[in-house]
């Protein structure tokens, strides 16, 4: 039966282009299915929250500018990364992460926990012009950062198209979304309420010029948060084994 | 269905199905009688040229 | 009547870019909005002009239905992979010296490293590599189903709507939109006229199979068939977003974990299906007519298509090995990537063992020797590939220059070497001649090209693992040896011996460019045979006769 039927594959174009869509479909579906509804894929940890406006425009900036083309965001349970980096990342830590940062390439050193390892001065200075603080560094310079206002009017748009992908955002945390963004960067203004909405969101002038809000502002303020949320005293990897 | 589950059936059936497709496919391009039809098919690229090919 | 509805439809799309210029809250958007303007413009004129009863209504060059095939499209198609491919490798030359020389970033926000390089890799892979596929799928089909292309003028509507899509695309980087998903950086919008460009060569491809003359569909054809359904799937499933209000940026549905699978479960096919299956679709047409032998074996070329296509969607995972992919996920990439070896394999002895009794084509003509060194290098290319994709190894080789290295092994050896060799193929066919301008100029390109691969390959190779062993030196005190900063400045001499393997492979594809416009101008060089060697006389290539000897030795008397 079956070697009669191989001459019609190669004579139907409608069998043969159906087979074919069965055949690369069962990898794909074998893979991804599972990790959308095994429990321990994406692991129980305190302190993961959705990035607060001002973070989520910094990281619009590092996407825009491809910085994932050079810097990982996944540092992988080795000795050295542990030494270099530290913990190794969780499937937790970017879970709300639309796109996911991971990178595949480290021409510059992996990024994932970067957050309070340098002053904002430095941050500010290496961006500016990096190989003045870092003389090996072969980074670009982005001097046009700290001169360039952030231009963000639509960052409620933007918190609610995150929640419609899933990202848990809350009625008042849109409804605050621009005076959030300002309130973050803005060292004379009070950020009570932004850290109730936003656990551990740091609040200060990030680029040096408390009088504008600029680009800058929000790249640091994402750099600065990144790996700074989950409190790895707390954590038992035992309870995550996969 | 959790991960052991999973796990069992891809050790098993899983393995089991895609042994036997294998061999299906194998089977099938080398089943006998296929020589002529391949044999044909093979010269397929130079039917729009006067002089035909040495096999 | 057909006219009318394409023209409204452009139409459509011209006011929906109005909207979009209108509307735009950034100038990278606007700019976008003009260029689908432009682009709007030029195929209502095109389309409305082809109204009045011109039998050369081809858009760029004359398509009459002669009865002949529809090559018009091709002729446009080898024009555009050899236009693009100059411009790639350009990018990719730039983008190596800035990686040598950071001053050349030059402080600009638009030519900075970050948006150059998916500059440099959609244009080689989607501009070069997709042009090239679809101009030789279009020769392929008509050839070897014996009829013209279905529907030419909806063929002619993938070439532009193609070009229009890399045109987006690029600017897009430049201009800072991107999603940042590699090699489908591309925003919402430009995917969205990639699918209706791809459904439409679906489409002419299915047709043109359909009113085949052939009954049997040859097995190049079955390659690229499943390139362009699984791209489609795949390009549909990885770029599934929501758009931010109607402006530039979108979020995709995806997120962490999930998204990083997703991600290379794409990442990895775009090799596996446009640069490997689509690639073999061209493999299995060119090589045997260069050749003039048919394939070696058509039944391992079945075994070869389902092993290669069924397996390659699994290996994916192996580009996030140690991460936090849970751990099956990765065993099942690592196990399926490894497997990939036997058919990868098979389809490369497929293709060399079709010489058979021509090896000596090798010597004397430089359009096989190209195709046999693609071969190579995808031979090489898919063994390294799943060595490096075993965990241990993966472990020093992820995230260093290796990967750079063992990319453009494949990429620069395999779909750069037989691309060339189609261009080759092609050229003097497309446009009447009876071979290319200068068969020495092929010659020059090959060696070039082979150097430039070698410096690459050899450069990143050693950068690579030196790199991974550096990271991950510690000293006795239990102190690493290394901070990152010595090992970006240890790398400074392989990215320029990387750069200058770019620039010899760059020659020499400036070298076919000029080849391939004198050729199309109806030049032939006049040169000397590529044989140098002394041609075979089978009269005097035998013993002399015992009565001859005395005399021919009475000739050969020496002058003494």
């Amino acid at each position: 039966m079956i070697f009669e039927n191989h001459g019609k594959v190669e004579r139907n174009v409608t069998i043969l282009a159906v087979l074919t869509l069965v055949v690369v479909l069962i990898g794909g579906l074998v893979q991804m299915v599972p990790l959308f509804f095994l429990e321990n894929t994406i692991e129980k940890v305190e302190g993961v929250r959705p990035y607060t406006p001002l973070e989520l425009a910094g990281r619009n900036i590092y996407i825009r500018e491809g910085c994932y083309t050079c810097h990982s965001q996944m540092i992988r349970p080795f000795r050295d990364e542990a030494e270099r980096y530290g913990h190794y990342s969780l499937a937790a830590e970017s879970m709300y992460d639309h796109p996911f940062q991971w990178g595949s390439k480290r021409t510059g050193p992996d990024l994932a926990r970067v957050g309070g390892r340098y002053s904002d001065e430095w941050h500010v200075q290496h961006l500016t012009n990096p190989q003045e603080v870092v003389p090996e560094s072969i980074m670009p310079t982005y001097p046009f950062l700290k001169k360039r206002e952030l231009q963000m009017a639509d960052i409620a748009a933007h918190l609610k198209a995150n929640r419609t992908v899933g990202v848990p955002y809350t009625d008042e945390q849109i409804e605050h979304a621009l005076a959030d963004l300002k309130t973050q960067a803005d060292p004379n203004a009070d950020p009570t309420d932004l850290q109730r909405r936003y656990p551990k969101a740091q609040a200060r002038d990030f680029d040096g010029d408390p009088t504008r809000l600029t680009e800058m502002d929000a790249l640091v303020a994402y750099l600065q948060m990144l790996g700074t949320l989950v409190d790895f005293d707390s954590y038992v990897p035992e309870q995550n084994r996969r | 269905m959790d991960y052991q589950e999973l796990r069992h059936f891809a050790d098993s059936w899983g393995l089991v199905f895609m042994v036997v497709t294998l061999a299906a496919l194998v089977g099938w391009a080398f089943r006998p009688g296929s020589r002529a039809v391949h044999d044909d098919a093979r010269m397929i690229p130079f039917r729009d040229e006067e002089t035909h090919h040495e096999r | 009547m057909s006219a009318f509805f394409s023209a409204g439809a452009y139409l459509l799309f011209g006011i929906l870019s109005l909207f979009m210029i209108a509307t735009a809250t950034s100038a990278g958007f606007a700019i976008h909005g003009v260029i689908i303007l432009i682009a709007c413009i030029l195929a209502v004129a095109t389309t409305v002009g082809r109204l009045k009863p011109d039998p050369n209504g081809g858009w760029l060059l004359p398509d009459t239905n002669n009865g002949g095939y529809y090559d018009g499209v091709i002729k446009a198609g080898v024009i555009a992979t050899v236009f693009w491919g100059i411009a790639g490798l350009l990018v990719g030359v730039v983008i190596a010296a800035q990686l040598a020389w950071p001053v050349l970033n030059l402080g600009l926000e638009w030519t900075s490293f970050g948006r150059l390089r998916p500059l440099h890799t959609s244009a080689v892979i989607f501009a070069f590599g997709g042009n090239a596929l679809i101009a030789t799928s279009f020769w392929v089909v008509q050839r070897t189903c014996r009829t013209q292309l279905f529907a030419p003028g909806l063929a002619w509507f993938v070439f532009w709507g193609y070009q229009l899509f890399i045109v987006l695309a690029a600017t897009g980087y430049l201009l800072g939109i991107t999603q940042s998903k590699e090699y489908a950086e591309p925003e919402w919008y430009v995917d969205l006229w990639l699918t209706i460009v791809w459904v439409a060569y679906f489409v002419v491809y299915v047709g043109t199979i359909v009113k085949r003359r052939e009954p049997h569909i040859y097995v190049a054809n079955w390659f690229y068939l499943a390139f362009i359904i699984t791209i489609a799937m795949l390009h549909i499933v990885n770029n599934l977003a929501v758009p931010v209000g109607f402006g530039p940026k979108s979020y995709v549905v995806w997120s962490g974990v999930q998204d990083a699978l997703t991600q290379w479960w794409y990442g990895h096919n775009a090799v596996g299906f446009f640069l490997t299956a689509g690639f073999l679709g061209m493999m299995y047409y060119f090589v045997p007519k260069q050749a003039g032998k048919p394939v070696y074996s058509y039944r391992l070329s079945i075994v070869h298509f389902w092993s290669l296509i069924f397996l390659y969607i699994w290996a994916g995972p192996h580009h996030l090995h140690f991460t936090a992919l849970p751990d099956w996920a990765q065993t099942l990439g690592m196990v399926f990537s490894v497997m990939l070896w036997m058919p990868s394999w098979g389809g490369m002895i497929n293709g060399l063992m079709t010489l058979d009794g021509a090896w000596d084509k090798i010597r004397t003509d430089p359009i096989i020797r190209m195709f046999v060194a693609a071969l190579a290098f995808y031979g090489m290319a898919t063994f390294e590939g799943p060595v490096m994709s075993i965990r241990a190894v993966n472990g020093l080789s992820h995230y260093t220059d290796w990967t750079i290295g063992h990319v453009h092994s494949g990429a620069l050896g395999w779909n750069g070497m037989i691309t060339f060799a189609c261009v080759y193929f092609l050229t003097p066919r497309l446009f009447g001649a009876s071979r290319m301008y200068s068969l020495r100029m092929i010659n020059w390109h090959f060696w070039l090209a082979m150097g430039g691969i070698v410096l690459y390959a050899s450069s990143m190779w050693v950068a690579g693992i030196m790199q991974g062993l550096m990271w991950r030196e510690f000293n006795a005190e239990g102190y690493l040896v290394y901070a990152f900063a010595e090992v970006v400045a240890a790398m400074h001499p392989y990215y320029i011996i990387r750069w200058l393997g770019g620039v010899m492979y760059l020659a020499g594809a400036l070298l076919m460019a000029w080849n391939v416009w004198m050729t199309a101008k109806g030049r032939l060089r006049d040169e000397a045979p590529l044989d140098a060697g002394l041609p075979y006389n089978p009269e005097t290539d035998k013993p002399l006769a015992a009565p001859a000897f005395a005399k021919a030795a009475a000739h050969a008397q020496p002058a003494e």
